[in-house]
């Protein structure tokens, strides 16, 4: 165990060494992250604008939604789409061979090995729309901590998801832009499930989860979900967990080399 | 003029080959646009609690045709310019008797005429579901329509196609382009039609390319209040800008291309 922090602390001063030659970028993800904020705000504000809103939910709840939604962004910009997009490169030109003979799990490696500064920007304006919407609703700083707990899961539903879709190119090598599909569908996480019709909640909750992602958090934060809807994420979180693993060690019986 | 015609022909053809050789691959391209079916879920259920100025069906028909709109003029010559300058794949390009725009405008073209069988697949799947949006416009509208699409497919390829040029100068241009993204996805019509918008905000937007990409074709098709000949107007003197500025940095910029990796 300790020998993978290790490694990861390795990969990632490397990878952000690498990413610091293109300062300028950081300014102009900087600018992108504030401007995409400022255009999630001004989505939501059209729906709430002519004294309309969202059934139970006022401007400044619906704000963590956005809030959350932003730092998912972040998160999934910084560490899962550097490295899971790379996925389908490694089997496309065969450079999955050298992955697989290094000694340690070939998941890790694959999930971890690089890291991008530039999704920072957006977890720090997506947190920080967080604390002033809660702040607004004078929300208690325990829900916070509480709500990371669900927060928690989300992100490990997307890592299985997002892996697991990466995972396929085994079988099907040319879809790199099969991970834009899941993309387009996490769009769906900028509004409270509310705000959809029953047949899109449906989807969104037992096809695609993106509910777990954005608006379970931001109801354990408002403490009003209850218990119910962390246990759901959590179990949901594990068995996907297990599922990505097991199936990527499916996956790897029908590697075949390409190239080498 | 006949070995333009042949020229067109050939690149016509190959370009259609290669396309359809990753039909999978397309239709996942096709899928991945589905930002306004998701907000045709939004906007459908918001307009049924609350007055909006457009009926839930009006809106559903808007973010259908905003779909078919995306699907048209998709554009993603910036990914490729900026690969050739960064490989000096460009050099090979440069060494033909044509303009290297040509390769980038014949394989949006043939991608779109792959593309749309999925499209229209799709807009059926939908009817099917939602009969009660079922709506047929006459010829003059549809006519109407695809000349705007093409336009504004025109229109979004040379912007995009002006911000590679930034290529030869930096090696990361495509995050100019995210950048232009943002303002296309808020201000275009994408998120919601124009009609909602705040009058401030509608009358900003309006001074700029955005809402001509998406909204002015989509309310065309859907039949909302449109000024025509001024959309048409506005249109063609942004192409016609973003044409010289092209052309202007694409001189300048082969001075400032090294080959590099050739």
């Amino acid at each position: 165990m300790g020998r993978y922090f290790k490694i990861l602390r390795i990969f990632w001063s490397t990878a952000i060494a690498a990413e610091l030659e293109y300062r300028i970028n950081f300014a102009i993800a900087a600018f992108t992250s504030l401007g995409g904020l400022a255009g999630s705000l001004f989505g939501l504000f059209l729906f709430y604008q002519t004294g309309s809103s969202f059934p139970g939910w006022r401007w400044e709840e619906a704000l963590i939604v956005v809030g959350i939604f932003t730092l998912l962004e972040g998160f999934s910009s910084t560490f899962l789409a550097p490295n899971l997009n790379r996925i389908v490169r490694h089997v496309q030109e065969g450079t999955l061979d050298f992955v697989l003979l290094k000694p340690i799990s070939s998941q890790f490696w694959l999930s971890a090995h690089t890291v991008s500064p530039w999704g920072v920007p957006d977890i720090f304006f997506g947190t920080a729309t967080i604390v002033y919407a809660g702040i607004k609703l004078g929300i208690d700083p325990v829900a916070y901590i509480v709500s990371i707990v669900p927060l928690v899961f989300g992100l490990a539903i997307l890592y299985s998801l997002w892996f697991m879709l990466g995972a396929t190119s085994i079988w099907f090598v040319k879809i790199y832009n099969v991970t834009e599909v899941l993309r387009g569908l996490l769009e769906a996480g900028r509004f409270p499930m509310a705000a959809y019709p029953t047949a899109y909640r449906f989807f969104f909750t037992f096809v695609v989860p993106v509910a777990f992602l954005t608006t379970t958090p931001a109801e354990t934060l408002l403490g009003r979900s209850g218990i119910a809807g962390t246990i759901a994420a959590g179990l949901l979180a594990i068995a996907l967990l297990f599922v990505a693993h097991w199936f990527w060690r499916f996956a790897l019986r029908f590697y075949t080399s390409a190239s080498s | 003029m006949k070995r333009v015609l042949r020229i067109m022909k050939t690149f016509a053809t190959v370009y259609y080959a290669y396309m359809v050789e990753y039909r999978a691959e397309l239709l996942l391209w096709v899928l991945s646009g589905s930002l306004p079916i998701i907000l045709m879920g939004v906007w459908t259920q918001a307009a049924q609690r609350s007055d909006f100025g457009l009926s839930p069906v009006e809106f559903a028909r808007y973010f259908l045709a905003v779909f078919l709109v995306r699907q048209l003029t998709v554009v993603w010559v910036i990914w490729e310019f900026e690969r050739e300058v960064l490989e000096g794949k460009l050099s090979f390009r440069l060494l033909q008797p044509i303009d290297p725009v040509w390769h980038h405008v014949f394989s949006h073209v043939s991608e779109r005429l792959a593309r749309i069988p999925f499209a229209i697949l799709l807009i059926v799947l939908f009817f099917v579901l939602y009969p009660t949006a079922i709506f047929v416009p006459n010829i003059a509208t549809i006519a109407l329509f695809f000349l705007a699409a093409g336009l504004a497919f025109a229109l979004n390829f040379l912007i995009q196609y002006t911000l590679a040029m930034v290529a030869f100068w930096t090696e990361r241009a495509s995050s100019l382009q995210e950048f232009w993204f943002l303002f296309y996805l808020f201000l275009s019509g994408a998120i919601a039609p124009l009609v909602v918008f705040p009058q401030t905000v509608r009358t900003i937007a309006l001074f700029t390319p955005f809402p001509y990409l998406i909204n002015f074709p989509a309310s065309i098709l859907v039949g909302l209040p449109v000024n025509l000949i001024q959309g048409f107007l506005v249109m063609l003197a942004w192409c016609a800008g973003f044409f010289a500025l092209n052309r202007w940095l694409w001189r300048r910029g082969l001075k400032q291309y090294s080959g590099m990796g050739a």
